[in-house]
């Protein structure tokens, strides 16, 4: 098939709002595109497993341990499921991986943030996976069928995921003083940082532009985190948290909440290497990964063995 | 005769194996060689954690001060914990860890399956979910030991160490003292010794099949019947009751 018959198949697809499939014909630049965005996504989940698994041996009851658990259990699912779909654009799971040790592929920056008390564990729970819903949720309409379709599931564990995490900062600031010092302390840490998961302001957004044409983002970065900011403050007041930010004010005209500029260049910093945990949460995976090839090794020497 | 204590330290035991085998499976969270087991790793912790809660909640009641199964597992200390002392060794590496597993899920299945018939019904009721949790794991760690006893030299050797790491701590599983004695006569509890026979008969096949020779040992270690434990269980203690010590009118 030529340039032009993918182009004219493919688009026809995107105007009438079907999904592109795998043995579709697509342009290489929207499965690169594709395979970039969802590989990130993938190593997200599976990086934001480590400040989460910080406190499993140290949650309070075992009814917080077994959610924790649980919790960490669907993002290591959701990795799984989203390095699948990247698979099917063809990359292997093992080339995804070597790109995040090389620094070719990216992680959500949010998890190069520490996770210093169990607040935090609330805080991401209800910020992060809260802001991470608003963002997936659009994505159940992006034009690729898989990615789609692993986002639908994906939004139901990250609602779960969101409540628990309200739960603990409920708990918290229904409890002693010291328990409401230490959830209004992990808010003032995390709340930034969430806003800026939503990437730059759409006129600073390098990868937009396409990712617009061709249905693969289908809400705008600054859209988004009003969004999530909107449904947020309420959240926040409910159980008497304050929200770090001294311009955020309920604007009538616009009927949402107008909020104080997120601070980019400590943004730039993070996604440039220095944040306070990218050495940290990338060597350790490097470690493990590097310790686990024997495992794999002797893995695969048995099956084929066993194949013959 | 069984005696209300003699109850209530049974079902400490019971859980304690839960919780401390489950704390050390979660210190695995995020070191899996590969994604899917770390997967099946919290997946483990989990279902332990869930057998420790249910073990232990049901003590709090047997033992009638109002105790919750969250006191029972933050606010004991080291002397009054009764777990197999093979649950609290360090994880070692992968192949380590899966040697441990094989150990205890084929005794935990043959213990949870004694104690589906135990007199006792909540007991009785624990023991058909946990049987059913014991049987998978027995299975995850089975195939992993042919994998890694057949895979290449290097996963052979690291699974025999693992072996015999482990060995001299497998002679307590079995151990009775006066209080097991009393439960297993009045079947509430199981004859540890009648599984001992059964234990050996189901792993020793897999060992060989895995090409892992059965380690000699001089001495089998023990204590923990009495909560006389090995110096591990302290800092797994200090770590998981943290909060719980430092904050001890917090509700979380």
């Amino acid at each position: 098939m030529n340039t032009t018959e993918t182009k004219s198949s493919f688009q026809d697809k995107l105007d009438q709002d079907l999904c592109i499939e795998p043995k579709d014909t697509m342009p290489d630049e929207y499965r690169k595109h594709l395979i970039r965005q969802i590989s990130q996504h993938a190593h997200s989940e599976v990086i934001g497993m480590q400040p989460e698994g910080n406190w499993i041996t140290r949650a309070p009851s075992l009814r917080a341990k077994q959610i924790l658990l649980a919790k960490i259990q669907d993002e290591g699912g959701h990795g799984l499921y989203l390095y699948s779909t990247a698979e099917t654009l063809g990359i292997s799971r093992e080339e995804m991986i070597e790109q995040l040790h090389t620094g070719k592929a990216k992680y959500s920056n949010i998890f190069n943030y520490p996770a210093l008390t169990w607040a935090d564990i609330g805080a991401i729970g209800w910020l992060v996976d809260g802001a991470a819903i608003v963002n997936q949720v659009s994505l159940q309409k992006t034009s690729y069928g898989p990615y789609a379709r692993a986002m639908v599931r994906i939004c139901k564990e990250e609602s779960f995921h969101q409540r628990q995490g309200y739960e603990i900062m409920t708990n918290m600031m229904k409890g002693t003083k010291e328990q409401q010092e230490m959830a209004q302390d992990a808010m003032n840490r995390w709340w930034w940082p969430s806003l800026m998961m939503f990437g730059p302001h759409d006129s600073d957004s390098p990868h937009s532009g396409n990712a617009f044409v061709w249905k693969i983002k289908r809400k705008s970065n600054d859209e988004l985190r009003q969004r999530f900011i909107d449904k947020t403050v309420q959240q926040a007041e409910t159980i008497g948290l304050t929200i770090p930010d001294s311009d955020l004010k309920w604007n009538e005209t616009k009927n949402c909440y107008d909020h104080g500029e997120i601070n980019w260049e400590e943004f730039r910093r993070v996604v440039n290497g220095n944040g306070p945990c990218n050495k940290q949460r990338m060597t350790h995976h490097i470690k493990v990964h590097n310790e686990g090839a024997w495992v794999r090794e002797a893995a695969a020497a048995y099956a084929k063995a066993n194949a013959k | 005769m069984t005696t209300h204590n003699a109850l209530y330290k049974y079902l400490l035991f019971l859980g304690d194996n839960g919780l401390i085998q489950g704390h050390r499976l979660s210190e695995l969270c995020s070191n899996g060689p590969i994604l899917e087991e770390d997967l099946a790793m919290t997946n483990l912790a989990l279902d332990h954690i869930g057998r420790a809660q249910a073990f232990l909640k049901y003590a709090g009641e047997v033992e009638g001060k109002g105790r919750t199964e969250d006191d029972l597992a933050y606010k004991r200390g080291e002397r009054e914990f009764y777990n197999n002392l093979i649950a609290e060794l360090p994880n070692g590496d992968f192949a380590c860890t899966m040697a441990r597993m094989l150990i205890v899920s084929s005794f935990e299945y043959l213990l949870f399956t004694a104690l589906c018939t135990s007199k006792n019904a909540t007991i009785a009721a624990i023991a058909a979910k946990a049987v059913k949790e014991a049987k998978y794991h027995f299975m995850h760690s089975r195939d992993w030991c042919y994998r890694l006893g057949k895979g290449t030299e290097e996963s052979h050797r690291r699974l025999q160490n693992g072996f015999n790491e482990f060995w001299m701590f497998t002679g307590e599983l079995f151990e009775m003292d006066a209080d097991f004695a009393a439960l297993a006569n009045d079947g509430i509890g199981a004859d540890l010794t009648v599984l001992k026979p059964q234990w050996l008969t189901l792993v020793q096949p897999i060992l060989a099949d895995s090409n892992i020779a059965i380690p000699n040992v001089d001495y089998m270690q023990t204590g923990s019947r009495n909560g006389i434990h090995t110096e591990y269980l302290g800092h797994i203690l200090s770590e998981m009751q943290y909060l719980q010590r430092a904050y001890p009118d917090a509700k979380w």
